[in-house]
């Protein structure tokens, strides 16, 4: 009965709801509110009239549970939200557990809890109750999620080629809503084919994870062009300024620390004296061609400048990298 | 004779004698007190606040004169802070308290120490208050220039401005007061340049002196890419080891204070209010671990500045008396191998690095690192 991921909710939801208390419990929001709003489908599936309603946790007194259980003049079957279920008062819990051990035939009762261990006694007294049904949400972890795309699509009536699912996640990243729209709109657009990387490329393809290391590799790198490129991309995408200087910075403090290290040290010693992972050294020494401690010290005061600017000092956050990103790439170049 | 309380107050002589004026009747409602750093602003405007509170215009051992020492007096507020800044909700709170009349028959004295690290927003909140305050209300500000402050703020107020003691002064301040050697005395007074407060740190606390020593020692090894990559890290790891046994102990101690209010103990309950009050407690104890070493990195610099100094000092033919004498090899050495347009050039460089720094919260490192490149002579 518990349901590890979003994508396999077929089951998980009971099919039976009225007269029992559903338990979403979990940290992921977007799995919590799609097992809620299946309930209301379900409820809504057998009276279209049914009342809907929901409330905090917080706010719940024995009064208002009562209320809301209680039966409505216009229509007798109801579906009830509890949301925020760890803010439940003290003193609300035992009447809780009350309704829990006799509901009403006609009221569907959601409790969500948002996970952690604040109230979680009581969580573990209602999963005793016989008719409470628990449904576990946890995110996907990020081998998973082009699993999570694979099923959203299924869900949708479409296919999509394992490696346009990798693509996919690459570019839209790693929120889950996102991602659920995404596989939304690609199945309705190419309803009935299979969604290919193509597609996927068609769509998404500008967007693929320009970050501010990118950015300060190229620069580091001396390749001035895709360097700005990157840029563009990277604060279009939202990334803020300081991080990408503060990778600059990083990347120079490097490069500098690598050049000035005494010879002859293992890869291990080396690592630890530069300050980086180990897999860094070899990218670092292919960098390291090119510069001369000079040209070197000539960057890390641009990027000093530059970081001053971004944080007020000039107007312009987006030309200030700019010149710095190419200042410190052609004074790769030229030396 | 002065009174008792001027004492503290050293090379300030033309001050003083403003001051005791102004107790004896020449009287206004609001002052800013002006020096540089370490010249006894906030000790100048306490000394003012005593003086006025006590019936003998300040003999320094009358009840109030000690209540106003020890910072209990009910008719003296002072505000500092040890954040990055003064916002207005704590502003809004002190114009209130201003309008109060004095518990006691004198005056209501408001002390705001660090009127430079005040808001934008709340400076102008003070600016009604300290124009028309109410009547036996006295506000003391103090501020490092007179530029540190809002126009608006600087015209309401009397400026009384602080002169930078001579080496002399502070040394016979350390002989009389603290009862240093005078070698000793004489070494630390040199290397404070007139921050006295630093100068007695110096001449009584034996880390104090070898930070210092490290600090003034980098120029000359300043010969290499590598060199200034490993001062920058150098300086930059002083500086969180010097603020960290600032902040550590008292850290500990507010933890253990909030954890006693709310009745925690080890293990147990937490009542529900704990986690904000103790998120809350964490977030202003960073900013204030983050002022402490940038407030640290900011005296190296005047120290690195006045190896410079020196060294100009001596490409100019001048026979001023060097800041760092013991030094002596070094600045020569320095100074043969560049010129006083290189030097101005390096000594300009320290202050872009601590604007960028201060002002515009560049990271310390990178700050340091982009300096000590500025600084090497390859």
């Amino acid at each position: 009965m518990a349901q590890r991921r979003g994508s396999e909710t077929g089951g998980a939801v009971p099919r039976e709801v009225l007269g029992r208390i559903v338990l979403v419990t979990g940290p992921e929001e977007f799995l919590a509110e799609r097992a809620v709003q299946q309930v209301r489908e379900l409820v809504r599936e057998t009276d279209a009239e049914a009342e809907v309603s929901e409330t905090v946790a917080s706010d719940l007194t024995m009064a208002s549970l009562g209320d809301l259980a209680a039966p409505s003049l216009f229509s007798t079957t109801r579906c009830v939200t509890l949301r925020r279920l760890e803010d439940l008062p003290d003193d609300a819990g035992p009447g809780l557990l009350d309704y829990a051990a006799a509901p009403a035939d006609d009221v569907a009762l959601v409790l969500v809890h948002s996970g952690g261990q604040k109230g979680s006694g009581l969580l573990t007294k209602l999963r005793k109750a016989d008719t409470v049904v628990e449904v576990k949400t946890a995110a996907p972890t990020p081998r998973e999620l082009p699993g999570f795309v694979t099923a959203e699509l299924r869900g949708h009536g479409s296919r999509i080629e394992p490696e346009a699912a990798d693509f996919l996640v690459l570019a839209v990243g790693h929120d889950l809503r996102s991602l659920s729209a995404a596989a939304h709109q690609l199945a309705s657009d190419f309803e009935g084919r299979p969604v290919t990387t193509e597609m996927v490329k068609q769509y998404f393809g500008g967007r693929a994870e320009a970050k501010s290391f990118v950015v300060a590799d190229h620069a580091l790198f001396g390749r001035t062009t895709p360097a700005l490129e990157e840029l563009r991309w990277a604060l279009d995408g939202g990334t803020a300024p300081v991080l990408v200087s503060s990778a600059l910075a990083a990347g120079l403090r490097g490069l500098a620390r690598l050049m000035s290290a005494p010879r002859g040290q293992s890869e291990g010693d080396l690592a630890r004296a530069v300050g980086v992972p180990p897999w860094k050294i070899k990218t670092l020494r292919s960098q390291a061609r090119g510069w001369e401690p000079a040209s070197l010290g000539h960057a890390i005061r641009v990027v000093a400048r530059a970081d001053a600017d971004i944080k007020g000092q000039a107007s312009d956050p987006a030309y200030a990298l700019e010149r710095a990103v190419i200042t410190v790439s052609t004074a790769r170049q030229s030396s | 004779m002065t009174a008792a309380v001027w004492d503290g107050l050293v090379g300030q002589a033309p001050v003083v004698e403003r001051l005791q004026r102004a107790v004896a009747g020449d009287m206004t409602h609001a002052w800013l007190f002006t020096g540089p750093p370490g010249s006894g602003r906030s000790n100048a405007a306490l000394a003012f606040a005593a003086a006025l509170q006590c019936p003998d215009g300040g003999c320094g051992h009358c009840d109030s004169c000690h209540q106003v020492e020890v910072g209990s007096h009910p008719d003296v507020g002072v505000t500092r802070t040890e954040k990055l800044s003064i916002g207005v909700d704590e502003v809004r709170e002190l114009v209130r308290t201003s309008a109060l009349a004095p518990a006691g028959r004198r005056w209501q004295v408001m002390v705001v120490e660090d009127a430079d690290r005040l808001t934008d927003q709340a400076a102008n909140a003070l600016l009604k208050a300290i124009e028309e305050p109410t009547e036996r209300t006295v506000w003391l500000l103090c501020a490092p220039t007179a530029e540190d402050v809002l126009p608006t703020i600087r015209s309401r107020t009397r400026p009384v401005v602080l002169a930078t003691p001579s080496t002399e002064a502070v040394a016979a301040f350390l002989t009389s007061r603290d009862g240093v050697a005078p070698e000793a005395a004489s070494y630390a007074a040199r290397a404070s340049q007139g921050h006295i407060g630093r100068a007695r740190a110096l001449a009584r606390d034996e880390d104090t002196r070898r930070r210092r020593v490290e600090v003034v020692g980098i120029p000359a090894r300043l010969t290499s890419l590598g060199a200034c990559m490993t001062a920058a890290a150098d300086l930059h790891a002083l500086a969180q080891e010097e603020a960290t046994a600032q902040t550590s102990e008292h850290d500990a101690r507010e933890k253990s204070e909030l954890d006693r209010a709310y009745g925690v103990v080890e293990r147990g309950r937490r009542p529900r209010e704990y986690a904000p009050a103790l998120r809350e407690m964490e977030k202003s104890q960073k900013t204030r671990a983050k002022r402490r070493i940038l407030d640290v990195v900011d005296r190296g610099l005047m120290d690195l500045v006045s190896v410079y100094r020196d060294v100009l000092m001596v490409q100019l033919g001048t026979s001023a008396e060097l800041v760092n004498a013991e030094l002596r090899g070094d600045v020569d050495r320095i100074a043969g191998a560049t010129t006083a347009e290189q030097t101005l050039r390096r000594i300009e460089a320290v202050f872009e690095a601590r604007e960028q720094m201060l002002e515009f919260n560049v990271p310390p490192l990178l700050a340091l690192e982009s300096l000590m490149v500025a600084l090497c002579q390859w």
